[in-house]
């Protein structure tokens, strides 16, 4: 028995690391899972969105949003929330701040990404690092880390980030706010109206969806 | 008598060393183990494309996300858990009394030390960040390079 003792060891060891390597694989990728991983739209006036959620949803949440702003991190991750429960729709427009270092870089580096179907992703990301980022001298560096970080052509995403057709996009989310009346972010607009600043926070964006929910199916 | 004397000490001598042998190797399949774990998580988190592991952290990210973090496709965790699991076996089967197994002990931890050495050389003087996982890895490969050196596969040889 003692010959085959170090066989069994090794055999055990090495079932016992692939067995747990793919329930944790298993778990993080269904964490991670669909709807999150979606191509941009193409709408009828040629621009693209990024959006989350069914086309047909009875609630669209449209924000217009800037990644080096505090609010904005702070509802990125209850909107995420909020579109999975009620299963909303939800566009993400670019709307970077003059007054933020970083935060036309990041939007370029949120497209670039999108280019790689990794939008969403990379959007999380951003919001959740926002304080690392926003106060470093090198964004850009990081910004291509993170890139990394979720497996993209890094090389590619460069490129891109430099490329005109993603400053175009940005620019062209920034024209479509300023045209429409948005100054601050975030902006949020419910099924095309105006959330009133005051309420696009974490504590009262729930009630607002809550009642456009009821609004937009009242017999349930 | 005299005959038996030598005997009796030789046994003892062989007992000693081999239970020495049990000692350092189950400490460097310990270790291994440990090194095991940490690069199977790695390699499952680069796999599935997760980025809260380094959360808050600038530098892990500016490492797990360089280029030298994956060789082509394969990511560079994924190698070393396959080094691990090799210091692993072959600690197991040199703490049973296998012979070849301490030198191929020996041959794989000095390896993984190399690459060691390339990996800190990169995070220092090319990213200028360090990952703490890297450094825990590190930390590990240099205990058992430790035992290497300090160990019975030295006793072995010099007999």
């Amino acid at each position: 028995m003692k010959r085959y003792l170090p066989f069994i060891i090794v055999a055990l060891v090495a079932l016992l690391a692939i067995g747990s390597g793919a329930l944790l694989y298993h778990s993080k990728r269904s964490a991670n899972a669909a709807p999150k991983i979606s191509k941009p739209e193409t709408e009828t006036s040629g621009e693209s969105v990024h959006s989350l959620g069914p086309a047909d949803a009875a609630v669209t949440l449209e924000e217009f949003g800037d990644f080096q702003c505090p609010p904005c991190g702070k509802l990125s991750g209850p909107i995420n929330q909020l579109q999975k429960k009620h299963n909303l729709r939800v566009i993400y427009r670019e709307f970077p701040l003059p007054v933020h270092a970083h935060a036309k870089e990041a939007a370029f580096a949120a497209e670039a990404a999108g280019r790689q179907g990794r939008f969403w992703q990379m959007h999380d990301l951003l919001y959740r690092e926002q304080a690392v980022w926003s106060q470093s001298t090198d964004a850009r560096a990081l910004f291509n880390a993170y890139a990394g970080m979720l497996q993209l052509d890094v090389g590619r995403f460069r490129q891109d980030m430099e490329s005109s057709e993603v400053q175009q996009q940005v620019e062209l989310d920034q024209r479509r706010g300023a045209v429409i009346g948005v100054k601050t972010t975030p902006t949020i607009f419910v099924n095309n109206e105006a959330v009133p600043p005051k309420q696009a926070n974490p504590d009262e964006l729930p009630a607002v969806i809550e009642a456009a929910v009821k609004k937009a199916r009242p017999s349930s | 008598m005299k005959f038996f004397r030598e005997r009796e000490a030789t046994v003892r001598s062989t007992m000693s060393r081999s239970h020495t042998q049990t000692i350092f190797y189950s400490a460097a399949a310990l270790i291994s183990l440990l090194g095991l774990a940490e690069a199977t998580y790695l390699t499952v988190i680069f796999l599935s494309g997760e980025t809260a592991v380094c959360g808050g952290s600038a530098d892990c990210f500016r490492v797990l996300g360089s280029s030298y973090a994956k060789i082509g496709n394969i990511p560079v965790s994924g190698l070393g858990a396959l080094a691990y699991f090799s210091a692993f076996s072959f600690a197991t089967f040199a703490g049973f009394g296998y012979a070849r197994a301490q030198k191929f002990f020996a041959w794989t931890v000095t390896a993984m030390f190399c690459m060691t050495l390339w990996l800190l050389f990169v995070q220092a003087f090319r990213l200028h960040a360090f990952c703490r996982y890297c450094l825990f890895s590190a930390a590990l490969v240099f205990l058992l390079t430790g035992l290497v050196v300090a160990g019975p596969v030295t006793e072995t040889q010099k007999n």
